[in-house]
């Protein structure tokens, strides 16, 4: 068999016309007989009770079924269950408390969505308020430490201190938003006491499953979850949340299928946030730019009913060869939801800080930044001691640096110009680890010489039916026009969420061993069933083009998969396996690793800052679409450009209320903010990690990148900005 | 958004007559931000009156002046061949303007009318003296980086979002309004009312009355002219600072100048005494620093906007360099 035919190649997304037609049917998108539309009430305090909610005037506008909140029904019967945890998730109608303004408390059902909104806008709460935090820093006097996250050290506390070159600096970077385009909701309806199906937004359909079998008590098999096209995530939809709990029990109580489409204000106060950091970065070196010690303290924000905790401080431990480094981290509880991972997550808080520091330091020492990373490369990982799988980060530096024309960079900063603008280079390194979990998958031949892969995994963009084609292609040697992947279904075998860059290592995985199993199931077929092939074996035999090829004493015989079918009297052939890491992960260190470039202009008078040409590499072992991989990549860039530029969730502290929660406060970069982006590849096999030896990608297009600008920004203008966003202000 | 009735009106009299029966009605052209602003029930009115068929689209160039109809898109004016040749401030500053989606449907008097961006004004859970007189000004001694540096008062420090009106009243445009009384003419720059004691009023129209044009008288503005606006993205987000700048210049030497700003006042903000500053002036950067420091007198930042004060006159600056670097 030829190895690796589709794997690589840039194959058109198998659903790209659905999405472009209108074809795809988002969770919103389902209609269904007597469904009922839902609006949620909002607390408008950030911490207290509810002392009374009158629903008169709601209960009386046109076409309202019902207004539930904590007064008319039984909360949740899991959130009856005591779990031993002080610190648990919202339990919303199970009490009067309020946690942040923003809560969801009441949930309106009415005939149309309209006047289930015109109704909500009539429900009256009275309050009881108290004094809430929302200022993390104000409030840091608060902080506190997990047993997830403990103090690491490696060697020497402090060590920097001692180093002839030092720097500390600190770095703050904001709340920001997930806001994908597609609105968080979901349609929930009921056939008896006990069966629950859903259409929901939601990265895991089987996450949705487990944690509505907790909070329901009905088992697995009575809960259907559907999630076959996902409008974006970024993270927010890797959890269950409030607004679906609340419209699965107002859909149960009014006996009849309910939607609900939160708002775009909603998004801020209900599905998470990347949560705001404070961090510290002590970094001392020799006088020819030898790490001598690194310390990395950092505060994030969290909810004051549960503990998010994220690795921010994690890349500083293995990122460079440093014999003595020192991290810590706390959370501080403030009155907001609690956090979410929000794509490249804590990894890319910590980048910002690191990556910037890094930069600082080689301005101390009178040294290329890129010269200074290279410089301290950890051939192997300092923090676990053990071997990479692969890293080919120096390579990328170089491609990195050639496609920008590094050499252009001025070493002085403010010294380049063009017309009103100042003119810098920067660089920054992003890491994240190469997971594998376990997931299953099934295969369904069919005697036509179709085949259908299964898996119940999720597709929030990267284009992950596409993918596992061209994996199951060059498995099975069948043509990816003859294979569809099917995902989003709680009935296909398990699989994880779609998060921390995983999908193509663990799903991936999977469908490349089920294909395997076929090719031994087929063997047997073609070995029992058809004399020819009697004496096939997987030694003598291969599948290519749709066909077993099997070499014999008189030459090549081949029959088609099809023809095995249909001559054993098998109409569809079915396997499933379940696929996961082995002790690899015990003796290699995984990690995908990426090297952003940004030549940046920043104008001087105004501060207005323009990223003029991105270069981003990525070490993530195998591509398997280029087309959908560099698209990814993109995407990431443009979600940094917003981390670096724009993105920022504004508190009114007074209210504990956000300030600018809609699209045209809250600036995600447009078009104009996107300059041309350069997306290369290492592009080789990571020996270890999974049979495709493909490992992460969408993390690493965004960590790091927010330091490249910033550190191009400092090139420029020679002001260094240490807290995100980097807006006109801080410039002038 | 509450239940409302909506009627189609025929004739500005139907509209006016329309408007003026209702306690709470309104006129709705391109509904660009009075849907949004009815969406977060921010506004409820109880009547909409379409005034979309009524026959004022027209852009006329006269041997003294330009008339452009209320009802012309934002797109359309922004293109308009003789608005590039004779009026370009004004289609540089449409096309600062929002999104090309939303200059298709933004009309040139809904521009004018168009309400502020400022949060407090759009959250009907914070308070804010614009929409609920007597509730407070939210934005003084909260989230205020977007907020006005001069005419504000004690009341309200709101900033009017348009950039199409710093360039009209820079180039002297004239309103022209009827109403239940007839017809009456309001200069640009007393069409917009800064906050004082009744932020609830942004302009100076009556109730039922309907803008049906805007007349710029014809300038010698056409070469030395630039729309500066600084913003936190690339496009479509509202104006940390604006300028509209335009010269007329004899060799170096400045014979006339206009200047105006955006995103500082609760109206577009006409720099007079700037102006004034320039002529007879060389075009330098210096004289040019002048005048912005001339600009600059009364501004008063608040907690969050100091910036604007440094940013401000940098970008007087910056705008009259490219006026005059063309």
């Amino acid at each position: 068999m030829r190895q690796d035919k589709n794997v690589g190649k840039p194959l058109d997304r198998v659903d790209g016309r659905l999405k472009v037609t209108g074809g795809a049917k988002y969770f919103a998108d389902n209609h269904m007989e007597d469904l009922q539309h839902a609006c949620l009430v909002c607390s408008t305090i950030a911490s207290g009770r509810i002392k009374s909610i009158d629903t008169k005037a709601a209960l009386h506008a046109p076409g309202v079924l019902d207004v539930v909140s904590h007064l008319n029904t039984a909360p949740a019967p899991g959130y009856k269950q005591p779990d031993g945890k002080a610190r648990r998730q919202l339990r919303i109608f199970a009490d009067d408390r309020i946690y942040a303004n923003g809560q969801p408390v009441a949930i309106v059902v009415a005939n149309t969505m309209e006047r289930a909104v015109y109704a909500a806008s009539l429900v009256k709460i009275q309050y009881e308020q108290e004094v809430h935090h929302t200022d993390m820093r104000a409030n840091d006097k608060a902080a506190y430490q997990t047993d997830r996250m403990k103090d690491y050290v490696r060697g020497t506390t402090d060590a920097w201190k001692t180093a002839p070159v030092q720097l500390e600096a600190s770095y703050s970077t904001p709340i920001e938003v997930h806001n994908p385009m597609e609105l968080a909701g979901i349609i929930a309806k009921w056939d008896g006491p006990d069966n629950l199906t859903i259409w929901s937004k939601t990265q895991g359909v089987k996450n949705s499953q487990v944690a509505l079998r907790e909070i329901f008590q009905i088992p697995d098999q009575n809960i259907v979850v559907h999630s076959p096209f996902v409008g974006g995530g970024f993270g927010m939809a890797l959890r269950i949340w409030p607004h679906e709990i609340a419209t699965i029990i107002a859909a149960k109580k009014v006996g009849k299928p309910v939607k609900l489409v939160i708002s775009r204000d909603q998004m801020f106060t209900m599905v998470g946030h990347r949560p705001a950091a404070d961090q510290k970065i002590g970094i001392g070196a020799t006088q020819d730019g030898q790490l001598v010690g690194i310390t990395h303290e950092a505060i994030a924000s969290t909810s004051t009913y549960e503990d998010f905790t994220e690795a921010i401080t994690s890349m500083s431990r293995f990122m460079y060869a440093c014999p003595n480094v020192n991290t810590r981290y706390k959370i501080v509880p403030i009155n907001v939801c609690t956090p979410i991972w929000m794509r490249g997550p804590g990894e890319a808080t910590g980048a910002f800080a690191l990556e910037s520091a890094i930069d600082e330091l080689s301005y101390k020492l009178g040294m290329d930044p890129l010269a200074l990373r290279v410089k301290n490369y950890a051939a192997t990982d300092p923090e676990k001691n053990l071997p990479f799988s692969s890293n080919y980060l120096r390579e990328a530096y170089e491609m990195g640096a050639a496609k920008i024309g590094w050499n252009n960079r001025p070493a002085n900063p403010r010294a380049l110009k063009e017309g009103d603008w100042f003119v810098g280079y920067g660089v920054s390194t992003g890491v994240f680890g190469a997971h594998r979990g376990k997931a299953s998958a099934g295969a369904i031949f069919k005697s036509d010489g179709s085949l259908v892969v299964q898996s119940a995994t999720t597709d929030i963009g990267p284009g992950t039916a596409t993918a596992m084609v061209q994996i199951a292609a060059d498995a099975t040697g069948i043509s990816p026009n003859h294979i569809q992947f099917q995902l989003g279904e709680s009935t296909f075998p398990d699989a994880p969420e779609q998060g921390g860059s995983a999908t193509v290592s663990t799903v991936g995985s999977a469908v490349h061993d089920v294909c395997q199993e076929l090719k031994t199931k087929l063997l047997e077929l073609a070995t029992t069933h058809i004399p020819d092939f009697k004496n096939s074996t997987p030694e003598n035999s291969t599948f290519e083009n749709g066909y077993l090829v099997t070499a014999g004493d008189a030459g090549k015989m081949e029959i088609s998969l099809s023809d095995i079918l249909q001559k054993s009297n098998t109409p569809v052939l079915q396997v499933t396996t379940t696929s996961k890491a082995g002790d690899e992960r015990k003796k290699y260190s995984m990690y995908s690793f990426s090297v952003h470039f940004a030549k940046v202009h920043v104008h001087a008078s105004t501060g207005i800052v323009r990223i003029k040409h991105v270069v981003s590499v990525a070490d993530s072992g195998t591509i398997v679409n280029s087309k959908t991989a560099a698209s990814q990549m993109i995407g990431g860039v443009v979600g940094g450009i917003g981390m670096a530029l724009t993105e920022e969730a504004v508190l009114d502290h007074r209210y504990g209320r956000y300030a600018n929660n809609n699209f045209g406060d809250y600036h995600v970069p447009v078009h104009a903010d996107t300059p041309p982006t350069d997306i290369l590849f290492i592009n080789k096999k990571d020996p270890v990690i999974n049979p495709m030896g493909s490992k992460g990608m969408g993390e690493i297009a965004l960590i790091g990148f927010a330091a490249a600008v910033s550190n191009a920004v400092y090139n420029a203008t020679g002001k260094r900005v240490r807290d995100l966003p980097i807006t006109p202000d801080k410039l002038i | 958004m509450n239940p409302f009735s909506f009627v189609r009106a025929n004739s500005p009299k139907a509209a006016i007559d329309a408007v003026s029966k209702g306690d709470n009605s309104r006129f709705i052209a391109g509904g660009t931000n009075l849907l949004d602003l009815m969406k977060n029930g921010v506004m409820q009115p109880e009547k909409l009156v379409d005034i979309n068929n009524l026959p004022l689209k027209d852009i006329q160039l006269s041997k003294d002046k330009l008339h452009i109809g209320a009802l012309a898109l934002n797109s359309t004016v922004a293109a308009d061949n003789q608005v590039k040749a004779q009026f370009p401030l004004l289609s540089q500053a449409l096309l600062a303007g929002a999104s090309q989606q939303l200059r298709n449907m933004a009309t040139v008097g809904g521009n004018m009318m168009q309400r502020t961006r400022c949060s407090y004004f759009y959250d009907t859970a914070m308070p804010c003296n614009k929409r609920q007189p007597g509730s407070g000004c939210g934005a003084i001694g909260g989230v205020n980086r977007m907020h006005a540096i001069f005419g504000a008062s004690d009341k309200c420090i709101a900033v009017h979002p348009s950039d199409m009106c710093v360039a009209l009243v820079a180039l002297d445009a004239t309103v022209l309004v009827t109403g239940p009384k007839g017809e009456r003419k309001i200069p640009f720059a007393d069409f917009h009312r800064l906050p004082g004691d009744t932020p609830e009023k942004d302009n100076n129209l009556g109730k039922g009355e309907l803008i049906t044009a805007v007349e710029i008288p014809n300038n010698p503005y056409t070469k030395n002219i630039y729309y500066l606006k600084v913003r936190d993205r690339a496009s479509y987000a509202f104006a940390l600072v604006s300028v509209a700048a335009a010269l007329e210049l004899d060799g170096n030497v400045i014979k006339s100048a206009r200047l105006a700003m955006g995103g500082v006042a609760h109206k577009p903000w006409r720099l007079a005494a700037a102006e004034q500053s320039l002529i007879g002036k060389t075009a330098t950067e210096e004289n040019f620093r002048v005048a912005a420091t001339v600009a600059m007198e009364n501004a008063k930042a608040y907690e969050h906007n100091s910036f604007k004060l440094q940013l401000a006159p940098n970008s007087i600056v910056t705008a009259l360099l490219k006026a005059t670097s063309v």
